[in-house]
């Protein structure tokens, strides 16, 4: 396992550098200066602007700065945030939890809705129940997370008045008041990104499903006089899992994406909603890292990917 | 294609007479496919009545999109206002029906950004045996696991103002859009394209082909490309839906067209202070958004019924 973890790290490195490499290359192409910001600011003298360039290394050549910029971000110097005037990796790293929150638990939902409705259709392909859990499907995916946003607040929020549509981080309460207050918040956001992301995997999980429940083998162990119930759960459910997997790594850019706008119509205090505040102030150190950091979880998360892959195919071989 | 389509098509078979009859018949195969998914048929009359009203409603609801009207300020849908009224009493049916031109305008320029720039880069891939396909693989997987929103973002906060500068606001912004939503959506359809054309090439009517002398321009473009355009096809369909999406979520973001720009997506922005008195300006466009790209998907997905080889039999 250890060699088989080591090996796709290998492999993340290049894509990772591929990614900074893009990066860097769209911010070098980009009009107009980083530093625009100061040569507009009329406190702060040329002199003062030549030495932050020459400091800065703006005028090199382009391949020694994106040396130096992934050298710096190497060591963890990631810069110094123009608005917030502290440092951004502190920034990101205050930032970072919310977003882990809403994510991993939309997707906790996600798999809770689409592994029993997918599989659930997948046993009786084309009957009622699977029609209109695929009707349901396209409406979910066809849904745009900021309209179901706006839907939810309008009904639970100003209609029913039942739940907050701001998200806060300093709720002043202690103990399980607190916990209760975090989950009321927690529960509209997670469930616009919880919704999209289930309505997509259910049809993935339902094909996946359809495809393996023809194999010889689940007609070997039902002829062996196992329960339905024991062949779709041991049997074909795990087979079933493997490209659902690929496909939902596959998805993670889109669901950072969702995560970005969740963030920004609820207030919550993630990296997806200091990344449109930094676009909206001109930060460029921010938007570059918070971009860098997205593209690092998306990595991240397709290396999870290929462990689970390890975990649910022992045919892949973990040399 | 219309409904009288057996008189129609064999008559113009008859006329066109030294085109032979088989020619027609895929196709043909392919709309009684497609019928038989009733959600796609109903999708494919909703989506062309909403373009049939995009197009045709400059011509009869003549109300300007930026006609203030302090009097009317966020009325509810009325006979004079359909839709009803924004905060500057501007009407919003006139407003939406103009988004809706920019709307499926940019979706259907960048699918075929995205489409063009796939198939091209699937099409090279898929026929060279030398390292060129695997370079370009390589491209494609980096480029699927890059964050698309975040880096549209950063490309039009970066890009911007040069554009605007060069095209005009509208202009600039429209070609940014659809440059980098196209530009970020190709790889699906590449990887479609190769794996298409790498069966495809080893089949024995392109081995005649080049036995007979065909170039490799030729054998791809006359032999295997009508050959793999059914994936690619599907895939285009819900290229636009996800294209239109993207826009929506640009302008919901403040950061699409400019405010004077009356796209879906900046009306549901400017709408979403003012749920709790004017849930209708939200309402009208979320549901066009909803119901555009709703019926797309059901399309794509009947399209995939008629199309795609991989579902006969």
């Amino acid at each position: 396992m250890g060699r088989y973890l080591l090996k796709r790290l290998l492999i993340a490195v290049p894509s990772l550098l591929g990614i900074s490499v893009v990066l860097f290359t769209v911010l070098a192409l980009a009009p107009g200066d980083p530093f625009g910001e100061l040569a507009t600011n009329p406190s702060i003298p040329p002199e003062v602007r030549e030495a932050l360039r020459v400091k800065f290394g703006l005028d090199d050549p382009i391949v020694l700065r994106y040396f130096r910029w992934i050298a710096a971000m190497l060591h963890g110097d990631w810069g110094f945030s123009f608005t917030s005037r502290i440092n951004v990796d502190t920034l990101i790293l205050q930032r970072l939890p919310a977003t882990l929150f809403v994510i991993g638990s939309a997707q906790l939902v996600a798999l809770m809705i689409a592994l029993p409705v997918g599989v659930f259709a997948a046993t009786r392909p084309y009957s009622v129940f699977d029609q209109i859990a695929n009707t349901f499907a396209f409406i979910g995916f066809s849904l745009p997370t900021f309209f179901t946003g706006l839907l939810l607040i309008l009904i639970f929020s100003v209609q029913l008045d039942w739940l907050p549509f701001v998200y806060r981080a300093d709720i002043d309460a202690t103990g399980w008041r607190w916990y209760w207050e975090h989950f009321r918040q927690s529960i509209m956001p997670i469930t616009v990104l919880g919704l999209f992301q289930g309505a997509s995997m259910t049809r993935y999980v339902r094909s996946a499903v359809l495809d393996v429940i023809r194999l010889d083998y689940v007609t070997t162990a039902r002829a062996k006089g196992l329960g339905e119930r024991r062949v779709i759960i041991k049997h074909v459910v795990r087979n079933a899992l493997i490209p659902v997997v690929t496909l939902v790594a596959l998805q993670m850019p889109a669901i950072f994406g969702g995560a970005i706008v969740t963030e920004q119509i609820f207030r919550v205090p993630g990296i997806g909603s200091l990344l449109i505040s930094a676009i909206l102030s001109n930060d460029t150190p921010v938007i570059m890292a918070v971009t860098f950091v997205f593209a690092c979880l998306v990595v991240l998360f397709n290396l999870i990917a290929d462990v689970l892959y390890g975990w649910l195919d022992p045919r892949i071989t973990l040399g | 294609m219309d409904g009288s389509i057996l008189a129609s098509r064999s008559a113009e078979i008859a006329a066109a007479a030294q085109r032979p009859a088989r020619q027609f018949s895929p196709w043909r195969e392919a709309w009684r496919r497609f019928r038989r998914h009733r959600l796609a048929l109903a999708s494919t009359f909703i989506l062309l009545s909403m373009i049939a009203a995009i197009a045709l409603a400059p011509f009869i609801w003549k109300v300007a999109i930026n006609d203030i009207d302090f009097t009317a300020r966020m009325q509810t849908p009325s006979w004079a206002h359909p839709f009803g009224t924004d905060d500057l009493g501007q009407d919003l049916l006139a407003r939406m029906l103009y988004g809706g031109r920019i709307s499926l305008a940019v979706g259907l320029s960048a699918m075929t950004v995205a489409l063009t720039v796939g198939t091209l880069i699937g099409a090279v891939a898929g026929m060279s045996r030398g390292w060129v396909g695997p370079a370009l693989m390589w491209l494609t997987d980096l480029f699927l696991s890059l964050p698309a929103l975040p880096l549209l973002l950063l490309v039009i906060y970066l890009f911007r103002d040069a554009l605007k500068t060069a095209f005009g606001p509208e202009g600039g912004v429209f070609i940014l859009i659809v440059i980098v939503i196209g530009g970020l959506r190709w790889m699906p359809v590449a990887r479609l394209v190769r794996a298409q054309f790498l069966s495809l090439r080893e089949k024995e009517f392109v081995e005649a082909a080049r036995a007979l002398g065909a170039t490799k321009t030729r054998q791809v473009v006359r032999h295997i490309l009508p050959n793999a355009l059914g994936p690619v096809i599907v895939a285009g369909t819900i290229d636009v839906a996800a294209a239109i999406i993207a826009e929506s979520t640009l302008s919901f973001l403040g950061l699409g067209f400019p405010p004077d720009i009356p796209t879906w997506g900046r009306i549901l922005y400017d709408a979403k202070d003012y749920l709790d008195i004017a849930p209708h300006w939200a309402m009208f466009p979320g549901a066009a958004i909803f119901l555009a790209v709703l019926s797309i998907n059901f399309i794509g997905d009947g399209l995939r019924d008629a199309l795609d080889p991989r579902k006969v039999l």
